[in-house]
């Protein structure tokens, strides 16, 4: 039987969404799965609303369109709730996984969602402690990590090693797997 | 057979990938949206020296096609990529390189033309060219834009045929799409596609030839029977390629991609991405016991007319998804509809109804919903025998 998993990601572009999207399909490649990454294109300006999508499969991946029915929904930016329906679709069981300094219990009676698994983390203060940007998107896959159990930390902390290892300083390479790894720590569900 | 790595690429840097292992002489190019990551990526192979090509970065599409013209005729292994209103600038040079019989293997990544103004993908630049000559195959993953790239080269180049090609792919759905890929090591993608040595070149100084030169009533017509044989009988060479590379690479690589077709009643044909999309469907509803099928067709030129009335005949209702109009046709179908029926009516086989969606013109979504409404439509026709209207539309509003 084949597994797959189905995410959804709200952020504002410029946050990298769509880098953490791609890295979190990497890292679960060598494991030999198959996985999609891809955003929603529209009129691209610094800090607009923006939609992508990963999917995550222990099988080839034929569906090529957009994630109607999302297994989970990850918010990277707080300040979209209220602004774009992020509940949309998402399924009974689903996972949501939220960057806010809010509780879970506080958040789910904000969304008014019963479903399965909500998952809280302050990725904002987290990405300003670590290096001082407000970059949350890439650090938020440590709490994918905790709430999949199709993600393996050690895959994405190894995978951004390799991915940012050829772009950026070692110090900041460092900060960004500290920061995954304090994520996955952090984050509280309810 | 040799292993692949796998990669993770989006689709328009898979086909980039493939030309940095083909390692052409020369590649003249202008960079559009969605194929822009393809020219960006090959044109730092060559800053990098990863390659030994000639790169002409021309001031145009049409400059593009006419360098890619001038070095092929001059002996070169061509190879270039073009989007939407880029290939329509190519135009008039696109019959030049085949009626040169120049094998120039191009990507194009599928976008909507102007006007109104749009980057997403559909249909209507390559089947605007579907009559330029040149071969065409559509991919439905990146995955397959890659391998159709490296095989459409070998084709290309068969002495036998000597024709250019393009090699489609879905703009943003796969073009941008990031997925597991996987690459052939370059020395086995090299062994595959082996050296170009045309018979006969311009800078072969020893033998001098004039090339797509004047040709008046006296031998234009018998040039053109020679270029349209050719193309009519490349498929047992198109056949061979595919099997010789499905053996390196154990992926699968058949002309017509069937799935559920041994028994099906319903059928929906679709090129490309969308095919993808169906077949998951198609999975879902065979588990509930649905004889339900999809054919994609990976080639389109030349048409495997047989093959497909073969592999529909026996259905109750059949749907062609067609995301291009040929506007002007009768009822404004789409291009790979008015083949089929067409194919249909040579084979004697009149009597399957089957009719016409238009979508996702522009980017529009085309989902899992909206396909399986499809099939819907299909098992009305099937159970009242009334086909209805010819040409509907998929995903529009109002």
């Amino acid at each position: 039987m084949s597994q797959m998993l189905e995410i959804r990601w709200h952020g504002r572009a410029g946050q990298g969404v769509v880098t953490a999207g791609e890295l979190l399909g990497e890292s679960t490649m060598e494991a030999g799965m198959f996985f999609q990454a891809f955003p929603e294109y529209g009129a691209e300006r610094m800090g607009a609303p923006i939609k992508a999508y990963t999917r995550l499969s222990s099988e080839e991946i034929e569906i090529h369109s957009p994630i109607l029915e999302p297994d989970m929904v990850i918010v990277v930016n707080p300040n979209l709730i209220g602004v774009v329906d992020i509940t949309e679709g998402v399924k009974e069981e689903g996972t949501l996984i939220v960057n806010t300094s809010q509780s879970p219990e506080a958040l789910r009676k904000r969304l008014g969602f019963q479903g399965g698994q909500v998952w809280c983390v302050d990725a904002t203060r987290i990405a300003i402690e670590e290096f001082r940007r407000d970059i949350p998107s890439t650090l938020i896959l440590g709490v994918v990590a905790k709430a999949s159990e199709l993600v393996d930390l050690e895959a994405i902390v190894e995978t951004t090693r390799e991915t940012l290892g050829g772009k950026l300083r070692p110090e900041i390479v460092d900060a960004n797997v500290r920061a995954i790894e304090r994520a996955f720590e952090e984050c509280t569900q309810g | 057979m040799v292993a692949s790595q796998f990669m993770p690429l989006d689709g328009a840097n898979a086909v980039s990938q493939a030309m940095r292992q083909i390692n052409p002489d020369v590649v003249a190019a202008y960079p559009i949206t969605p194929q822009t990551a393809v020219v960006q990526n090959f044109s730092q192979y060559v800053a990098d020296g990863i390659v030994d090509t000639e790169f002409v970065p021309v001031e145009s599409e049409h400059a593009a096609m006419s360098a890619c013209v001038g070095a092929s005729a001059a002996g070169a292994r061509v190879m270039t990529a073009t989007s939407a209103n880029g290939l329509a600038l190519m135009w008039e040079v696109l019959y030049i390189a085949s009626g040169m019989r120049l094998p120039i293997v191009m990507t194009v990544v599928n976008r909507a033309l102007s006007s109104p103004l749009n980057i997403h993908c559909d249909h209507s630049d390559s089947m605007g060219a579907r009559d330029s000559g040149w071969l065409q195959f559509y991919a439905e993953s990146g995955q397959e834009a890659y391998d159709n790239t490296i095989k459409a080269l070998r084709i290309a180049e068969s002495k036998s045929l000597s024709l250019p090609v393009m090699s489609c792919q879905d703009g943003f759905i796969t073009g941008h799409g990031v997925e597991r890929v996987g690459l052939l090591p370059d020395e086995a993608v090299q062994e595959f596609v082996g050296s170009y040595e045309p018979e006969l070149t311009l800078l072969d100084t020893d033998n001098p030839i004039t090339m797509g030169a004047w040709d008046f009533t006296d031998h234009y017509f018998e040039h053109k029977r020679q270029q349209t044989e050719a193309m009519n009988a490349s498929m047992e060479l198109i056949e061979s390629v595919c099997q010789e590379y499905e053996m390196l690479s154990e992926r699968p690589q058949p002309i017509l991609d069937c799935y559920g077709m041994d028994d099906a009643e319903y059928a929906i044909i679709v090129l490309s991405s969308t095919a993808g999309t169906t077949r998951s469907l198609v999975r879902q509803m065979r588990a509930e016991g649905k004889k339900v099928g999809v054919l994609k067709p990976r080639l389109f030129r030349p048409f495997p007319a047989a093959q497909i009335v073969d592999c529909i005949k026996n259905c109750k209702a059949v749907a062609v998804l067609d995301r291009a109009i040929s506007f002007g046709a009768p009822q404004g179908m789409g291009p790979l509809f008015t083949d089929i029926t067409s194919a249909l009516y040579v084979a004697g086989e009149c009597d399957l109804p089957v009719v016409n969606y238009i979508f996702g013109l522009g980017g529009r979504d085309t989902t899992p919903p909206m396909i399986a409404g499809v099939f819907e439509d299909l098992e009305k026709i099937g159970a009242t025998g009334d086909r209805g209207d010819l040409v509907r539309y998929l995903g529009l509003r109002g």
